[in-house]
């Protein structure tokens, strides 16, 4: 699996740049993927978003639906589209750090 | 990967060079190696997930590891080969209908136009008859007398590395859609063959991880997406609060409640995902607005079966957990969802496979219209659409297809529960009640003759994604067919993997179209008692 080198850390990932260990989440991390997913840059609304995603994930050991993720920081799709243009799965679970999902999806 | 446009795509499939190798074949097919590129191959399975998986009682992954296919070097095990013939020669043996497969082909090419994948990426070796041959011609070379002493001269060839690399590019470049079945003087089904070229390749631990991962979190935690039983139970219980404050009718949701008369179950991606929580909005109120004594299971938490993309062993495993809830849970029947491949193995296979159903069960009645479902009567599994059109035909349920004007639908036929289980009639009848109008598509793309997606036996993985477009193009065209004739803006399904993945097909070739399952329209229109709704305008899909 390839390794990402960014500042100071290093960052196993998968084949579609996802963090293979949450452990590994860094706010060099964070600079990493705004940088490769093109967000000019970083708000509190992001964090907001990054926190709740991380927060759902720790309790459930998955990211939550997207309407649930909305719901819990007041943000409809289009913002969080806004915010993230590869949108929540690729883009927001991606710079928290989560896995991606599987299945019929 | 980069999507290539539309423009360029289009004119690379009718003028562009194969897939597999970059360029228009100039040696014949045996003389021609396949080269994987990054887009052309869907990620390899992951260690981790091969390793639980074969921890588990009854089922067998082994050799599991980390390889590549882009390496020269697969990491094969030492003795690969002699798994891969001895695995054939079981295989042969056990399947009768396999052996018939390999024997009775007589190469007369019906079936080589009518797979999605041969149409859109113009690779011969995607021609049914070709993909069959990838395997039929090993067992010429290695299983019979002419083939033996004549080698290429009666079409055989022995069982190499290239060979096997060959059947891992062209088992994930067919969907077991079965459409070239139907075409076949003799029935030879394709979708058997690569069944088998599937299993064969997990024998030596090749496999891919967007089948691996599901099949490992089904084993888990009951479901593919890996939803473990409280994030389940409140993603539906999310769904139904959305549903209370559209239609201001209060349901009433049960989970795991043993007694129940019926046990549902349907692909947790309807629990999970857009547009399939649509479809999971409309079970809610359907159900709640028949009182139906049911409950949901966060232990059988799955309709999908990706077990029946890897191996029989996982396939009978995964269809096993149903039963084990149904008979702890003391449910008379199991009424699912809009899955696809789930009916393709509950109506085909399980009842040589897992058995008699447990001794609590019974064959299916609706407790609403009193209807025998003796068609269901050795699996006690009802398909929501039967049940639903039986509703219906007994003036159960009351509709204002007003609700639906929104809508201008086409319907596409899910290969598995039209091609393989004969769900045909019944949508069409549901359909016919629940909007004012809808529009077929043509003729040779529905009914037993419909268009794959593309993208199912989990061939729904981002990585592969124009392949999946190229796949996808023949149903894609039949669905702009009718965008262009009349204005067609939605297009129903029964399938997860269906509603997913035409997401992402029309969303390519004919965008502006939304996909939905059959549940959301019938929910949509129907009149409930003691309702309230606020406006909706988009039906279920109305934010509030």
């Amino acid at each position: 699996m390839p390794t990402i080198e960014h500042n100071a850390s290093s960052f196993e990932v998968d084949e579609d740049g996802f963090l293979l260990k949450g452990d590994d989440f860094n706010q060099d991390w964070v600079q990493y993927v705004q940088s490769v997913e093109g967000i000019p840059e970083l708000t509190d609304e992001h964090k907001k978003v990054i926190d709740a995603l991380q927060e759902y994930y720790k309790k459930n050991g998955i990211a939550p639906m997207v309407r649930i993720l909305s719901k819990t920081t007041g943000f409809p799709l289009k913002r969080i589209y806004e915010l993230f243009p590869s949108g929540p799965g690729k883009g927001a679970c991606k710079m928290a750090g989560l896995p991606k999902p599987t299945g019929c999806v | 990967m980069s999507l290539p446009k539309l423009e360029e795509l289009s004119q690379s499939v009718w003028q562009g060079p194969s897939l597999s190798t970059g360029a228009i074949p100039t040696k014949e097919w045996m003389d021609t190696p396949v080269t994987f590129k990054p887009g052309g191959y869907a990620y390899p399975a992951k260690k981790e997930k091969l390793e639980y998986l074969d921890s588990q009682p009854g089922l067998n992954f082994p050799f599991a590891r980390i390889w590549s296919p882009e390496e020269d070097d697969w990491l094969l095990p030492d003795n690969w080969k002699d798994i891969i013939l001895k695995g054939l020669a079981e295989r042969l043996d056990k399947f009768r209908s396999l052996k018939i497969f390999m024997d009775c082909c007589v190469r007369c090419g019906a079936c080589a136009d009518k797979c999605h994948f041969f149409l859109g990426t113009g690779d011969p070796r995607n021609m049914p008859v070709m993909r069959a041959e990838l395997l039929r011609s090993v067992y010429r070379g290695e299983f019979t007398l002419a083939g033996k002493i004549l080698g290429r001269l009666a079409g055989g060839r022995k069982m190499t590395v290239g060979v096997l690399k060959e059947w891992f590019m062209y088992a994930y470049q067919c969907t077991e859609c079965r459409r070239c079945s139907i075409f076949c003087p003799y029935g030879i089904d394709t979708a058997e063959i690569t069944i088998i070229l599937r299993e064969l390749l997990y024998s030596v631990g090749i496999g891919i991880n967007w089948v691996i991962e599901p099949v490992s979190n089904s084993t888990k935690t009951g479901n593919h997406m890996g939803l473990q039983p409280l994030p389940f139970r409140d993603n539906i219980a999310f769904l139904a609060e959305d549903v209370e404050n559209l239609t201001g009718v209060k349901l009433d949701v049960s989970f795991n409640r043993k007694g129940a008369e019926i046990l549902f179950v349907t692909p947790s991606a309807d629990a999970f995902a857009e547009p399939g929580i649509y479809t999971c909005m409309g079970y809610l109120l359907l159900f709640n607005a028949l009182g139906l004594d049911y409950t949901w299971s966060t232990y059988a938490s799955e309709g999908g079966n990706f077990g029946l993309f890897t191996n029989n062993e996982a396939m009978k495993a995964l269809n096993g957990k149903m039963y084990a809830e149904a008979e702890r849970l003391g449910v008379k029947y199991i009424l699912g969802g809009e899955c696809g491949h789930m009916w393709r193995v509950v109506h085909q296979y399980m009842d040589t496979m897992n058995g008699k159903t447990p001794a609590n069960m019974e064959v299916p009645v609706s407790p609403i219209t009193g209807t025998v479902f003796n068609n269901a009567a050795s699996t006690k599994v009802v398909h929501i659409t039967e049940f639903t059109a039986d509703l219906i035909k007994h003036n159960k349920l009351n509709f204002d297809t007003s609700r639906n004007s929104h809508v201008r639908a086409t319907w596409h036929d899910s290969c598995n529960p039209a091609r393989a289980m004969g769900i045909i009639e019944e949508p069409r009848y549901v359909l016919d009640h629940v909007v004012d109008k809808w529009w077929e598509m043509p003729e040779n793309t529905i009914r037993e003759q419909t268009f794959c997606c593309g993208s199912g036996t989990g061939l729904n993985t981002d990585e592969i994604m124009e392949l999946r477009m190229r796949s996808g193009l023949p149903r894609a065209n039949a669905v702009k067919h009718v965008v262009d004739q009349h204005a067609v803006n939605t297009l129903a399904c029964i399938c997860a993997i269906d509603r997913a993945t035409l997401t992402s097909l029309v969303d390519y070739w004919t965008p502006g179209v939304t996909v939905c399952g059959l549940t959301e329209l019938v929910a949509n229109a129907l009149v409930q008692k003691g309702e309230n709704r606020v406006d909706m305008p988009e039906g279920l899909r109305t934010m509030v």
